[in-house]
């Protein structure tokens, strides 16, 4: 059975699985480990109840929108305290509130945003303004 | 009827995830199988059509006439409609994958009052078309990020352009509006144009719905009904260096789009989507237009046993000459009359 024009199907169909496949060679059939965020910063260490403003899985998967809404509230509705569900209040605040506990950051956010592949001074866009803490290592 | 039939595939698509995920908790086979099963049907299938498209040959040019042939020297020829060497079919080529060529001349037909016909511009399936097929590119560019340790340096860019609007967080993407609506228009234009329903398939609807789907539920794991991202990632990654893990507490909705994905990978290279790779191969744009430039030989022609002039005239010389009859080529001389070799 003859495939006409074989030698740009041939070259074609390299491409196409060359292209389809690049997951596979890009990473050489290695898999960075998923990170492991640590807590144990002076701070969290003294708290008697380990606890965010939310449950971890919430925070997990929704503390960018917890923070742009806190953004939003500070700077344009000049509301600052944040009350959570348990009735606790906190103040709105990343380098004053978030900070204070998660003192690390390069552990507590960068970690995981390398892993998932934001870059790291723009997306997200937190510390284009804001200072993050001095870390001791 | 069409799209009843296809709409009741994709909700029954959704259903079986959903109910294999949360009341059988089939993660593994949803997570790995699925996924290795779909790829590997793509990639073979798509091989297998072309492949089997090329065992047909395509002896004769088939010209289409959109642009002035090459002619006289003094006649302007259209060099990318109507291409004579390679280079140019190149073009249109490029021009066809990249722009749409092609839809770009689609007219609308109308009868108006009486026998009076109009062909109307018609660009907005045009226009549809390329949103679509550029805003999914640049979404499948972007699921990279799932699937590699360092991002590779042509994604961040795109990322951020894509996200440049810096509405929210995480932040809207262009592309997954554009997706949306583009496959939106693209489906109610075959429900409210009554020819186009008319000629509809379920083959027509269910990739839009199918797309369509994929797109609602992207748009839901990123915005809305939020998964890990950790974990999604740490599956990826774990499925393309072939060491698979399924992660616990990956919400069921990742799994309806991952499951749905597959479904358009596998169903890809066996339906009208395989045009992707049939583009390249239609006659019509990848022939030169040089019929009278180059002898193109049948290539099913089997050798026909053939008796020139010559070799007729080589049997019979001798009878002709007897007979008076002309003949290219005398006889030798030895045989020839006194008069004959004389002249």
């Amino acid at each position: 059975m003859k495939i006409y024009d074989g030698k740009y199907i041939l070259i074609g169909l390299l491409v196409f699985v060359g292209v389809i496949t690049f997951p596979i060679w890009f990473n050489l059939g290695k898999a960075a480990p998923p990170p492991e965020p640590k807590l144990d910063t002076p701070v969290i260490m003294q708290m008697a109840q380990k606890q965010c403003v939310l449950p971890r899985e919430e925070m997990r998967t929704g503390h960018m929108q917890i923070l742009n809404d806190w953004r939003t509230q500070v700077v344009r509705n000049g509301k600052r305290m944040y009350v959570a569900a348990d009735g606790k209040t906190y103040e709105m605040s990343l380098q004053n509130e978030c900070m204070r506990c998660h003192s690390n950051k390069t552990q507590f956010c960068d970690q995981c945003h390398t892993y998932a592949g934001l870059k790291l001074d723009s997306t997200p866009y937190c510390w284009t303004c804001h200072v993050p803490p001095k870390e001791t290592k | 009827m069409g799209i009843r039939f296809s709409l009741a595939a994709v909700v029954a698509l959704v259903l079986a995830v959903f109910l294999g995920i949360k009341a059988a908790g089939l993660t593994y086979f949803f997570g790995v199988c699925v996924p290795y099963a779909a790829i590997l049907a793509f990639v073979g299938g798509v091989v297998y059509k072309v492949l089997k498209w090329r065992r047909s040959p395509v002896p004769f040019r088939i010209a289409t006439t959109a642009g002035q042939q090459k002619s006289l020297p003094w006649i302007k020829q259209d060099r990318l409609e109507n291409p004579v060497t390679k280079k140019e079919v190149v073009g249109r080529m490029l021009l066809e994958v990249f722009l749409f060529r092609s839809l770009f001349r689609n007219t609308k037909f109308q009868m108006d009052q009486g026998p009076k016909l109009y062909y109307q511009w018609e660009k907005w399936l045009w226009l549809a078309g390329l949103l679509f097929h550029y805003a999914f590119f640049i979404i499948l560019v972007r699921h990279l990020r799932f699937f590699t340790n360092s991002l590779p340096f042509f994604v961040e860019p795109l990322e951020r352009l894509d996200g440049f609007l810096q509405v929210g967080l995480p932040g809207v993407y262009i592309t997954d509006a554009l997706f949306i609506v583009a496959v939106t228009y693209l489906f109610i234009r075959r429900i409210v144009i009554p020819q186009m329903r008319y000629m509809s398939l379920p083959a027509d609807y269910f990739p839009l719905l199918l797309l369509l789907t994929i797109g609602v539920t992207g748009i839901m794991t990123r915005y809305f009904t939020k998964v890990d991202l950790l974990k999604v990632k740490q599956l990826a990654m774990s499925l393309v260096t072939f060491n698979p893990i399924v992660p616990e507490g990956i919400g069921v909705i990742f799994f309806i789009h991952l499951f749905l994905v597959s479904i358009l990978l596998a169903y890809f290279p066996f339906s009208k989507l395989m045009h992707a790779g049939g583009v390249f191969l239609s006659p019509t744009r990848n022939q030169p237009n040089d019929s009278r430039i180059v002898r193109h030989i049948n290539p099913w022609n089997y050798p026909v046993k053939v008796h020139t002039y010559a070799e007729y005239e080589d049997h019979f010389r001798e009878k002709m000459v007897e007979a008076g009859l002309p003949v290219e080529k005398e006889l030798p001389a030895e045989a020839t009359t006194p008069q004959a070799g004389k002249e």
